[in-house]
């Protein structure tokens, strides 16, 4: 993305000792980011019987991919819990979101900037304040317990970040392609659905991103709300795993990688966008 | 306050479009964010108001108990051994949590932005905690940090056997290891921050503080760092309520513990109500934390929104 493109490295233009010194130190902050990374490396490529303390950050001699089998096997019906809640959870906010941003930035109301605040607070409370009611009221409406109700929660509680993303990125386009739109007669659906949806495609990108990443590694949520073991995300799953199965370190490891790697992926492949919806979150970025 | 139609923003420059368009076309923008803001109007502010209400009550156990007693909740909660031991590793953790994320971040920033070649790589090892849950985090650096297995073997290894010690076993250093592990996760934010923010001022006036005879460490100090200023004060607020709200790092690698030693209130909400039954002290808690967070977050809202009014 723009804002994060480097500027252009100026080789020789003046030869600095200290250019060796720069190095070293970004090598060695690097070693502090990829220590755990390391640590998976290392843990999750060996069997149980080979993880013994003295040999524990050095390379199986005979790597074995027997935790991740292990890993996936305990692991994947939590996998696919994790899909069917972060997909759908994605695509709804995603919808609400354009439309709320469509109308925010463009179709001033009197009040919408006090509504747009007071939306852009619930991005932020402590999800415990609301925590009591929402078990209450998923019970009373029968979604206690399961990934449908998952689902409404991180679509309701996902509007804020959304409306944000899309207002902004409304905003950024020119007016006058509404007006140009309205002089030829289409309607405030019309304007939206021919004009501005057909170019909205990286603002979808960046909040389905965003979105997708929080609903997939999200935690108190995910505990709380399901109450049946074969309804649990992925999350939850691998808490669980790891706390039953103590000193089974390959094992936590493999489950550790299998549950960052959608994100992961997600990251390495459209990791500008990424960082476009965590400079949005902080309003100003 | 969705009073009367909307407007589109540039009306004068809309000549007759009332009369070219129903009138069902003019309400149209106000039910398009209509189903947004009822879900937000109860899932936010009503629920936030019956968590309020049950924080007034004496509701113990599965069964509500609606019986008032005023602010007597709170006045225990603040007497609890516990809660006083969460406030304080609060405020140490955020003091720890924000001191190394600004550290780091700056650091790794200003790193990247010396026009080096292959800084991207780096730049993108920076930042690939953030795609990551605080659970995987927790549960890598859990193992990390086990006195037995983990850095301490890598120490030995290394005869830096000093460096060796109980990490999250530890009342002593648990509160540490944790932030250790938040810093990981949370600093590549702060380096984002600030490298926008220095990518984002000109050449010219760092070309300008060097026509003046300034170092680039002078240049730096007087000159650019001042100018990231609202940018700090941003990632302060954001990390600093992150910090506030932590729960899911805490409950992978410690549950609070040793004792109480890295126990917090987001943490202490949860197993007073979904483990205790003790609705009305959970409420209580979560109230708390709910101001604590507001009394952070809405002077910047508030800030946020003036500055775009005046652009």
């Amino acid at each position: 993305m723009s804002v994060l493109a480097a500027r252009p490295a100026v080789a020789g233009r003046r030869v600095r000792p200290a250019r060796a010194l720069l190095y070293a130190a970004l090598v060695l902050l690097a070693g502090f980011y990829l220590l755990p990374v390391f640590a998976i490396v290392v843990a999750s490529l060996k069997s149980f019987a080979d993880a013994s303390q003295s040999t524990l950050w050095e390379l199986s001699k005979a790597p074995t991919l027997d935790a991740y089998s292990r890993a996936l096997t305990q692991l994947a019906p939590n996998f696919v819990n994790s899909v069917f809640l972060a997909v759908p959870a994605t695509l709804l906010s995603a919808f609400l979101g354009s439309m709320n941003g469509y109308v925010l930035a463009k179709w001033k109301f009197r009040g919408a900037n006090l509504l747009f605040t007071l939306l852009l607070f619930g991005m932020f409370i402590p999800y415990q304040s609301v925590l009591i009611p929402l078990v209450k009221f998923l019970q009373i409406i029968h979604l206690y317990g399961g990934i449908p109700g998952l689902i409404l929660a991180h679509v309701v509680y996902g509007i804020p970040i959304c409306t944000l993303i899309f207002r902004n990125y409304y905003a950024g386009l020119p007016t006058e392609l509404v007006e140009a739109g309205r002089i030829d007669g289409a309607s405030v659906m019309g304007v939206y659905r021919y004009i501005l949806f057909p170019i909205s495609i990286p603002g979808f990108v960046v909040v389905m991103i965003w979105q997708f990443t929080s609903i997939w590694n999200e935690f108190l949520f995910a505990v709380v709300l399901t109450a049946d073991v074969t309804q649990r995300p992925l999350t939850v799953a691998l808490q669980n795993l790891a706390g039953s199965f103590l000193v089974d370190y390959p094992l936590q490891m493999a489950g550790a990688l299998l549950a960052a790697l959608p994100t992961l992926v997600v990251y390495i492949l459209l990791g500008r966008y990424f960082v476009r919806g965590l400079l949005a979150g902080s309003l100003k970025g | 306050m969705a009073t009367a139609t909307a407007q589109p923003i540039a009306t004068e420059r809309l000549p007759r479009s009332r009369s070219v368009f129903p009138a069902w076309d003019q309400l149209t923008p106000i039910l398009l964010v209509t189903p947004s803001v009822v879900l937000i109007a109860i899932f936010v502010y009503g629920f936030i108001a019956y968590t309020g209400f049950v924080s007034l009550t004496k509701w113990v156990g599965l069964v509500p108990d609606y019986t008032l007693v005023g602010l007597r909740n709170y006045v225990r909660l603040f007497g609890l051994e516990r809660f006083q031991a969460d406030m304080w590793n609060t405020a140490r953790f955020t003091a720890l949590f924000l001191a190394g994320c600004l550290v780091l971040g700056l650091g790794a920033a200003v790193l990247l932005d010396q026009r080096l070649r292959g800084t991207t790589i780096f730049q993108n090892i920076f930042l690939f905690p953030l795609a990551i849950s605080f659970i995987v985090t927790g549960t890598v650096w859990r193992w990390i940090f086990n006195p037995n297995y983990g850095l301490n073997v890598l120490l030995h290894n290394a005869h830096l056997d000093f460096l060796r010690n109980g990490w999250l076993t530890s009342t002593k250093t648990a509160l540490y290891s944790l932030v250790i592990a938040a810093v990981w996760q949370m600093s590549g934010f702060c380096m984002a921050m600030f490298l926008a923010g220095l990518r984002g001022i000109p050449e010219d006036l760092r070309e300008a503080a060097r026509v003046d005879g300034a170092s680039e460490l002078q240049a730096f100090w007087f000159v650019i760092f001042p100018l990231l200023r609202p940018i700090t004060l941003s990632a302060v607020i954001i990390l600093g309520h992150i910090s506030l709200k932590i729960f899911d790092l805490v409950f992978v690698m410690t549950f609070g513990g040793p004792g109480y030693a890295t126990d917090m209130p987001g943490l202490y909400m949860f197993i007073a109500t979904f483990r205790q039954d003790l609705y009305n002290r959970g409420a209580a808690i979560a109230m708390v934390l709910l101001i604590a967070v507001a009394v952070l977050i809405v002077p910047y809202l508030i800030w946020n929104l003036r500055g775009e009014a005046e652009r």
